[in-house]
């Protein structure tokens, strides 16, 4: 099955760190990254920019408005995610629990829906 | 006739949990497995009246459920896409006999589906009900009447759970040894919530009470390793065993101090002490330390027998495990036995000053008894107003106005009023 796991950090919690504590999670993140390539789990995963450079589109009676920000002001914000592929939910919990920044906020795990392929 | 609907009834109580669990097993499905376990149980229905009991119950009814799940999956193959041909193979090749015969699969698959059950990806009542349903085999009605939820909620839970179970991919495992203590939390909980969502109920509620008892049961015999499954199972004996004099007359609450001893199931509190004993010497748990005090009670001739000092010290052992408002509040009243009520209303007052069980009622409750044995009666009948504000159960509620009646009576007298 393949999951998608949304890391959930609050922003200002990224800004307050030091360079070396930042260098230290990019150090991190890439350790992890490697790790499940390795393990054959990694089918994608990004960091996103922050929400200060979100924009969001919504469409109206056929109309475009388009408005600076997230969707939604929120507590957290979606700031990477993985794409994995995982024999059951159990494998992906353990996998999302190991995410560098899994102590700092939350990770939530989404299963994929399976298409079907011809 | 009369019998075999019997017998039939007791197989069904017997063995739902297992036949449905093996079939989860090999149709990868819950919906499918209590599907085809009920229509077997149907069949036998029918058929046994007519024809008597087969010698092999249970190996019956898993061959005839087993046909009913083929054919389920045949027709499901034929008319819609998705269903696991796998499964279907693996149904269709595994012969009955070694379904039943192999007693150790079996027993590996309900234990799996208890796990299953109480996976910490569901929530909370979804874990309740669907333990209700697959393992203990009871109706989606049972259900909702037992938890007084309308039966369209019920089953919406239900069928919510399942269909998180498939899509988010719960494994039907029972989990590895090094998460297996955590994961069992969970599923005591899951049993001892069923157990006191009977205890505290009037009348049909004591099936729920039941329930719990028989998985309890069920999990002692598939984790003998697992102190505090005796633990669980002894402390719901032993308060179970004190039902009959719990609820007077009318239904009102009876207080553990002027209950009727003679009414306590002895054959329960037997059977309990001996499992608390043997749960404490596999290492106290927060369940083990429960059945200890459940179990210094049933050894009283009375409440003013009691061991006070040794349930407050129990209860400073559970408190260093799980730390705990309601657990403080407890100990409050056993200190308040063993050492004097003032003592007591001290913790008391420190409990209410950090606010953490505000509108709590048992808190109240707990200092207007300490300050009616102390005769402070203006004060307890002060104390059982805020309680009576806060109870939402009517038997707490006519037990609360019963005592405010008494001291304020007496709070009256004082006063030198008629």
């Amino acid at each position: 099955m393949q999951y998608l796991l949304l890391i959930y950090n609050a922003e200002s919690q990224w800004n307050g760190m030091t360079p070396a504590e930042n260098a230290k999670m990019h150090q991190e993140f890439g350790a992890f990254t490697q790790g499940i390539i390795a393990s054959g789990n990694f089918k994608g995963g990004n960091q996103l920019h922050p929400t200060t450079k979100a924009t969001t589109v919504r469409v109206k009676d056929g109309k475009k408005l388009v408005t600076d920000g997230p969707f939604a002001e929120t507590k957290e914000q979606l700031g990477g995610y993985y794409l994995i592929e995982a024999a059951d939910l159990d494998e992906a919990t353990a996998i999302a629990a190991r995410i560098p920044s899994a102590g700092m906020g939350p990770i939530e795990v989404r299963p994929i829906v399976a298409m079907e392929r011809p | 006739m009369a019998d075999e609907q019997e017998t039939l009834e007791q197989i069904y109580r017997d063995e739902w949990g297992r036949i449905v669990a093996t079939l989860i097993r090999l149709l990868g499905s819950f919906e499918l497995a209590e599907e085809a376990a009920q229509e077997a149980f149907a069949v036998a229905l029918e058929q046994w009246p007519r024809q008597g009991v087969p010698a092999n119950a249970r190996a019956w009814l898993i061959a005839t459920a087993r046909h009913k799940a083929i054919d389920a999956l045949r027709r499901k193959t034929r008319w819609e896409d998705g269903v696991d041909p796998d499964a279907l193979a693996a149904l269709a090749e595994t012969p009955a006999f070694a379904m039943e015969e192999d007693g150790v699969a079996v027993e590996d698959d309900r234990l799996r589906l208890i796990f299953t059950c109480c996976h910490p990806a569901l929530n909370r009542e979804a874990q309740v009900a669907l333990t209700l349903r697959t393992l203990c085999g009871l109706t989606t009605e049972q259900i909702a009447k037992a938890f007084l939820a309308p039966l369209a909620t019920m089953a919406q839970r239900l069928v919510r759970a399942k269909q998180k179970i498939r899509d988010a991919g719960i494994p039907y495992r029972t989990p590895p040894r090094a998460e297996l203590k955590e994961r069992l939390e969970a599923v005591l909980l899951v049993v001892y919530l069923v157990f006191n969502e009977g205890y505290n109920a009037a009348g049909e509620g004591r099936a729920l009470s039941e329930e719990a008892i028989r998985l309890g049961r069920v999990l002692n015999e598939l984790l003998p390793a697992e102190a505090e499954v005796r633990g669980l199972l002894a402390l719901m004996l032993l308060q179970d065993a004190r039902r009959a004099a719990r609820r007077g007359g009318d239904g009102e609450l009876i207080l553990l101090e002027d209950q009727d001893r003679r009414l306590w199931s002895r054959p329960a509190m037997d059977e309990g002490l001996s499992l608390a004993e043997s749960a404490l010497r596999g290492g106290p748990g927060p369940y083990s330390v429960q059945a200890a005090i459940a179990a210094v009670h049933a050894q009283a001739a009375s409440a003013g027998q009691t061991d006070w000092a040794q349930i407050a010290g129990l209860y400073d052992v559970l408190l260093q495990m799980q730390p705990s408002p309601v657990v403080e509040l407890n100990r409050a009243a056993a200190v308040a036995m063993a050492e004097g009520c003032a003592a007591g209303l001290r913790l008391l007052d420190g409990l209410e000053e950090r606010g953490e069980l505000r509108g709590y009622y048992l808190l109240p409750s707990a200092r207007a008894d300490l300050l009616r044995r102390l005769e402070r009666w203006a004060e307890a009948a002060q104390a059982y107003r805020e309680a009576l504000s806060m109870v939402g159960q009517d038997a707490e509620r006519r037990f609360l106005a019963g005592r405010l009646a008494e001291v304020d009576a007496r709070s009256g007298l004082a006063r030198g009023e008629p």
